[in-house]
């Protein structure tokens, strides 16, 4: 059997969204810039993915940029809101526990000459409110904050970070939705978002392709020029078999997303009571279990290294992903796992699972079984 | 026509073998330069010329990993014609680097109308006149052209130096200890270079030790196959063999047990390859397992005679010459040590040679050998 828990590094593309791409690349190839006839049908293709998007969103239409996906999202928020608002002020709130493609960005900038504030985390991977309300000042331009943590599943208060951030005079609040999307419910109009970034791979979607939402009136930079397609923010023809894989994506999980939402978080649940009653010594990462993203769940097996666990289980056609790549190389050591205060016999041992809607309660209780096997096993060989 | 002049020193100090040696070196340049058309190997009087119509850079870049040559002279070969000797020396001039020259001419063909003297200054003349940026310079220059006047006129200018070493294959086959780390794809090389023919073991351990690792050797051995041999990598499946060995030795001894393990196996398939000995990356003290004693330890098991071309090299002379060969960015790929649940935190540093005997008695070692699983992959030089 082949199990695939590895859903937050990428997802299975739907055949629905495999179909619809291999149609624009066989049929529908024109460049929506062109004038033609064939031109005008790949434009409306483009509309029809950006209005998918714009809906599982709740947003307008025009608000929706295509990019090449996640990081370049993170990058184009970040770096166009930080350049558009140099004059206003250079001060950035963000958090310890964000994508690379966030936090590196934000290293760059420093370098730039930028205050970048990194809020802490509790030990469930939350950020304190009070923290960043002490954060913010007048020179404050952008908070940015994911919505889901990739790593445990924390879901960031959204809401409250929105509000909190109307002290500052000219900030902007941007949030990394890539693993949010489509997994929990998001509407940037309620939640007062302006800017929020997106993958096309973390939903069923194709690699390479990935959209942001920028608020009408935001002012941002675009980070690439050229030939001025995306409303001037986006230059590059577009990726059309991405786009309309994407905006198929969006549209099939739209129809369903209460229901997605639910399996998830069955999935989620069915796994760890299996693992709590059945393997000793094991310890939940990040949030309560009723209180985390559906899709992650992220376990330390203690004595037991996860990456040895990780290949132990790939043997059975297991697929899952670690907390640190290799003992041997503290450096890899998650930074995550870290910022919650977890120590380090903790993070070697963690797994994180993340699931998918196409995974079943069969593939759960044969990774329960196997992992039960593996880890008793891994645990009579430990260094001594 | 482009000539390569190949010098290969040592081997003219082997008497009645030099044939066989000189033999193998040609067959073995052939072989280097097969994907190339329009190349002609010759072996004249003691001297080996390579003929190739166009891409000498790469040709030569080719001939830098054929173990035996000392050294490689780029002639241009041209009629007995003025213009042409004129347009050759003008190509060659253009590709060198250096500014001031001076051209020396032999003239041992004395039917050519004209005298040594003359042709250096005629073309020196040419040279100046159609090559930008150079001048001339008869007591220092940066460049010497030159010009022998034989049937054909010879142009050139200084050597390249090759590889040196001996042809391989012309001093017989061993086995290496591949681990994936910097130093044995080291060791492999320099056996190579002394004309040893080499065939691979590395010893997988899933789930300790990934694909990737695996992977990882495999690259190293097509690395090493670039310097002219197709390897045959032998991939011992040494988990359950591991596993025996934490369950039924002291664990300060673990590591030395592996070792001792890994030299029989290494042995057992020399002995059915054809192998006469084994290779090895140790170099004295290094880690607790190449300690004199360790070492001692681990020759025990072995009838062979071990080579150990680091034993005296620090590790930095050891990662100059990985990063020479090409060895050194795949080795440091970090899928190495994935089996530190293997090594002992308190390994024993000078083990006793009965001790470790008495330490391994309860693993029946060679029902173990017998039926390891070991997958063979052969890698071709050119793949």
């Amino acid at each position: 059997m082949e199990v695939y828990l590895d859903n937050s590094a990428t997802t299975k593309v739907r055949k629905e969204v495999i179909d619809k791409m291999v149609d624009v690349m066989e049929n529908e190839y024109g460049n929506p810039s062109s004038v033609h006839l064939k031109g005008y049908k790949a434009e409306k293709i483009l509309l029809e993915s950006r209005r998918n998007v714009a809906k599982l969103l709740g947003c307008e239409t025009d608000e929706i940029i295509f990019t090449s996906g996640g990081t370049e999202s993170n990058n184009f928020a970040i770096r166009g809101i930080a350049y558009s608002m140099k004059r206003l002020g250079n001060h950035i709130v963000t958090s310890k526990i964000e994508h690379p493609s966030v936090l590196n960005v934000m290293k760059q900038l420093e370098e730039e000459g930028y205050d970048i504030t990194y809020l802490d985390v509790d030990n469930r991977g939350n950020i304190d409110l009070d923290e960043l309300e002490g954060a913010i000042n007048d020179k404050t331009i952008l908070i940015s904050i994911m919505a889901v943590n990739n790593e445990i599943g924390t879901i960031e208060p959204i809401e409250d970070i929105a509000k909190l951030k109307e002290k500052a005079k000219n900030a902007y609040f941007h949030v990394d939705g890539i693993q949010a999307v489509g997994k929990i419910e998001l509407d940037v109009k309620s939640q007062k978002i302006d800017l929020l970034s997106l993958s096309g791979h973390k939903m069923h979607g194709p690699k390479g392709i990935g959209a942001i939402y920028i608020k009408r009136g935001v002012k941002i930079k675009p980070i690439l020029y050229g030939g001025g397609q995306e409303g001037n923010l986006r230059s590059g023809t577009e990726n059309m078999p991405g786009i309309a894989g994407l905006g198929d994506a969006c549209r099939l999980i739209k129809e369903n997303i209460h229901e997605y939402e639910s399996k998830l978080i069955h999935l989620k649940k069915r796994l760890y009571d299996g693992i709590k009653s059945e393997i000793s010594d094991v310890h939940l990462n990040g949030p309560d279990i009723d209180s985390g993203a559906p899709q992650i769940l992220n376990v330390s097996f203690l004595g037991v290294r996860g990456e040895v666990l990780l290949h132990a289980l790939e043997e059975k056609g297991i697929y899952v992903s670690t907390g640190s790549a290799c003992s041997s190389h503290k450096n890899t050591e998650s930074h995550v796992l870290k910022a919650i205060g977890l120590s380090h016999e903790y993070i070697e041992g963690a797994i994180r699972f993340s699931f998918s809607i196409f995974n079943t309660d069969e593939e759960i209780d044969y990774t329960i079984d196997a992992l039960k096997d593996k880890v008793n096993f891994l645990r009579k060989y430990k260094r001594r | 026509m482009d000539i390569i002049l190949i010098k290969y020193g040592e081997l003219a100090l082997k008497g009645d073998n030099r044939a066989f040696f000189e033999n193998k070196l040609v067959k073995n340049i052939k072989e280097a330069l097969k994907g190339y058309d329009g190349i002609k190997v010759e072996k004249t009087h003691g001297r080996i010329y390579v003929e190739c119509d166009g891409n000498v850079n790469e040709v030569i870049d080719k001939l830098k990993k054929v173990f035996g040559i000392v050294g490689m002279t780029v002639a241009k070969k041209v009629d007995l014609d003025l213009d042409a000797i004129y347009n050759a020396a003008i190509e060659l001039m253009r590709s060198y680097s250096g500014k001031s020259f001076k051209v020396e001419t032999r003239r041992p063909n004395k039917s050519f109308p004209y005298e040594s003297m003359e042709i250096s200054r005629m073309i020196g003349g040419k040279i100046l006149q159609n090559v930008e940026d150079v001048y001339v310079d008869v007591h220092n220059p940066d460049i010497v052209l030159n010009i022998e006047i034989r049937e054909k006129a010879y142009l050139y200018s200084g050597i390249t130096d090759g590889i040196g070493g001996m042809p391989l294959g012309t001093n017989g086959r061993a086995v290496v200890l591949l681990s994936g780390g910097i130093d044995s794809p080291v060791a492999a090389w320099m056996m190579m270079k002394r004309g040893v023919e080499i065939e691979a073991v590395y010893f997988h351990s899933p789930p300790y030790t990934q694909e990737r690792a695996k992977d990882k050797v495999i690259d190293l051995c097509k690395k090493l196959s670039e310097y002219g041999q197709d390897i045959y990598l032998h991939v011992v499946n040494f988990t359950d063999f591991q596993l025996a060995i934490y369950d039924k030795c002291p664990p300060k001894m673990t590591t030395i047990i592996m070792r001792r393990m890994m030299m029989r196996i290494a042995e057992n398939i020399a002995n059915k390859y054809g192998a006469k000995a084994l290779i090895t990356g140790e170099s004295l003290g290094q880690v607790a397992s190449q300690t004199i004693e360790s070492l001692y330890c681990t020759n025990a098991v072995t009838h062979m005679p071990v080579f150990r071309p680091l034993i005296g090299m620090d590790k930095s002379e050891i990662v100059e010459i990985s990063q020479k060969i090409g060895t050194y960015d795949i080795s440091i790929r970090p899928y190495e040590d994935c089996c530190t649940i293997f090594v002992p935190k308190h390994p024993i540093i000078k083990p006793d040679l009965e001790e470790v005997i008495e330490g391994e008695k309860n693993i029946d070692y060679e029902k173990f050998i017998d039926s390891l699983a070991i997958d063979q992959i052969k890698i071709k030089q050119d793949s």
